[in-house]
């Protein structure tokens, strides 16, 4: 049975010059979709990939990523942003990877478009008042 | 014209009195010239809202039974220190201190969660904090030791004063070296990934009112939601700062220190902040009324952010080594549009002061005013001028022989 999975990878620094998707496409069947990459603020690879493969690849896949120290995060997870917390700075949406994050010109307001969001977390740290919460 | 405050107060009293924001009186000016908007318009509400760490409150916690010399002694509220060395129940709340306990850089960046301008939110929330105190016994302070819940409304005074506020201008943060660095001015990435400034603008009070020329000692401000008072100039207020031929600073120039009865002022404008990497913070309200007394002050008023240039700084070696070398200035127009050119590089820019909020400031001044719920104070004395050779100093080491 084939399975399709949005997982979130962490590389850190060590590995973000190592063939680990080539790896993992050749000897494990496994079908990667970039959905989004981007460097951390801490300089870690970040890739939003959707995975498909044959349930028992997929599986074998997913433990040869957390051997070789790639940290998965499954999609599923959820940022939301507390409005009362919001002051509408503007500090995140520099570090948002994927836009979601952005300043109205006409009211100075951050939105958060949420259909955007990633959930990496990269927000939830960065932001002064800490609006930004990160539900599992 | 000219008008006197003393007239103006006289309009508001009867609702006749005409207020616009630092905002809308640009449209007007460019509409109907000086001269006729200098006649129509009675005062110009400004407005700030960010991180000013230079912010703290006086608190008078009240005499126990038996009675506790605080004073010279140890205390934390929330588990945050506070500054013990006045008198036996006054404490200073700093909006930088942080618990003992709290790691600070060790895990780097620290994330700084809860620090003195979250104990000032919690208070003005009007919630329960944990003191707990420890000192020496005299004669007539007996009691060594107290662990109990206080709350604002039943101490004595709580007094926001804050040393330094409302900066006149400020860098615009960037980062050159090849990792990424947490600062006072947020989390910038490596190799000029980003852009970071902290500033209102066209509608930020010391930018509509370069000289000083109103905004003195005793001006009755917005501050913390409430109503509070410019008490001084601000610590490093530096009028002798490079200026534009329009008067306004290109670089960090006047500041202000405040104060205001803390029991009448809002969390919602006095917010607890958190720097990565840095440390704990408060971020402030502040808006300040403008009476239109010349046409001088009028034009000043009239400022737009695309007059308005700032010194760009790396924060990864210039800024730290107290360089003095900037690369470049931008104006805040440029800053706004999302994206500057920095060293040939097109870099996105984000503010860590908020123009929505500072906005919604300028309009709740107006609205009080306009209600009639807000006069305007005549300033008893000057801020230091660009005539009063006051400047910023550094501190330069000298050994201890």
């Amino acid at each position: 049975m084939a399975v399709t999975k949005r997982v979130v990878l962490h590389f850190p620094r060590s590995l973000v010059d190592q063939p680990i998707m080539c790896r993992l496409a050749r000897e494990f069947n496994i079908d990667f979709n970039i959905l989004k990459a981007s460097v951390t603020p801490k300089e870690e690879g970040l890739l939003v990939v959707e995975l498909t493969g044959e349930s028992k690849d997929y599986k074998l896949g997913v433990k040869y990523l957390e051997k070789s120290g790639v940290q998965l995060q499954p999609l599923s997870q959820d940022v939301i942003r507390n409005e009362n917390r919001c002051t509408h700075c503007g500090a995140c949406v520099v570090l948002c990877p994927t836009e979601a994050l952005i300043v109205d010109p006409a009211t100075r307001k951050v939105n958060f478009v949420h259909e955007k969001c990633i959930a990496c977390g990269i927000c939830v740290t960065a932001c002064p008042p800490r609006a930004m919460e990160i539900r599992f | 014209m000219p008008k006197t405050i003393a007239e103006i107060n006289e309009n508001i009293r009867k609702g006749k009195a005409v207020v616009v924001t630092a905002e809308e009186v640009i449209g007007i000016v460019e509409k109907k010239g000086v001269e006729k908007a200098a006649k129509e318009v009675d005062v110009v509400t400004t407005g700030t809202f960010g991180p000013m760490c230079s912010s703290g409150a006086f608190l008078n916690l009240g005499h126990t039974a038996p009675r506790m010399k605080i004073g010279g002694g140890k205390a934390t509220l929330n588990d945050v220190p506070v500054y013990t060395g006045i008198a036996a129940v006054d404490v200073y709340l700093g909006a930088t201190a942080m618990p003992d306990d709290d790691p600070r850089n060790k895990n780097y960046p620290g994330s700084f969660d809860y620090g003195g301008g979250h104990v000032i939110e919690d208070l003005v929330a009007g919630k329960d904090i944990k003191l707990v105190a420890t000192t020496y016994g005299t004669d007539c302070y007996p009691r060594k030791k107290i662990e109990t819940l206080i709350n604002l409304k039943d101490i004595n005074e709580a007094t926001l004063f804050n040393p330094r506020n409302a900066y006149q201008n400020y860098n615009i943060a960037v980062n050159l070296s090849d990792k990424t660095i947490y600062t006072y001015m947020g989390v910038l990435k490596r190799n000029l990934g980003n852009v970071n400034y902290s500033t209102s603008g066209q509608l930020s009070p010391l930018f509509n009112d370069p000289y000083y020329l109103t905004i003195g000692v005793g001006t009755k401000i917005f501050l913390g939601g409430g109503i509070g008072y410019v008490s001084w100039y601000g610590t490093q207020h530096n009028p002798s700062a490079l200026r534009s031929d329009n008067g306004v600073p290109r670089r960090g120039a006047g500041t202000l220190a405040v104060i205001g009865d803390l029991k009448q002022m809002k969390p919602e404008w006095l917010v607890g902040t958190s720097m990565v990497g840095y440390g704990s913070t408060l971020t402030v309200g502040i808006g300040i009324p403008i009476p239109v007394l010349s046409e001088e002050i009028l034009s000043y008023t009239a400022v737009k952010d695309e007059d308005i240039f700032a010194p760009i700084i790396d924060y990864s070696e210039v800024y730290p080594q107290r360089k003095p070398d900037i690369l470049g200035e931008v104006s805040y127009a440029e800053l706004k549009s999302g994206k500057i050119e920095v060293m040939g590089k097109e870099v996105p820019t984000a503010s860590l002061s908020s123009y929505y909020k500072a906005t919604q400031i300028a309009n709740t001044l107006k609205e009080w005013i306009n209600k009639g719920d807000f006069q305007l104070t005549e300033a008893v004395a000057s801020l230091p001028g660009t005539e009063d050779g006051v400047n910023l100093k550094p501190l330069n080491d000298r050994p201890i022989e």
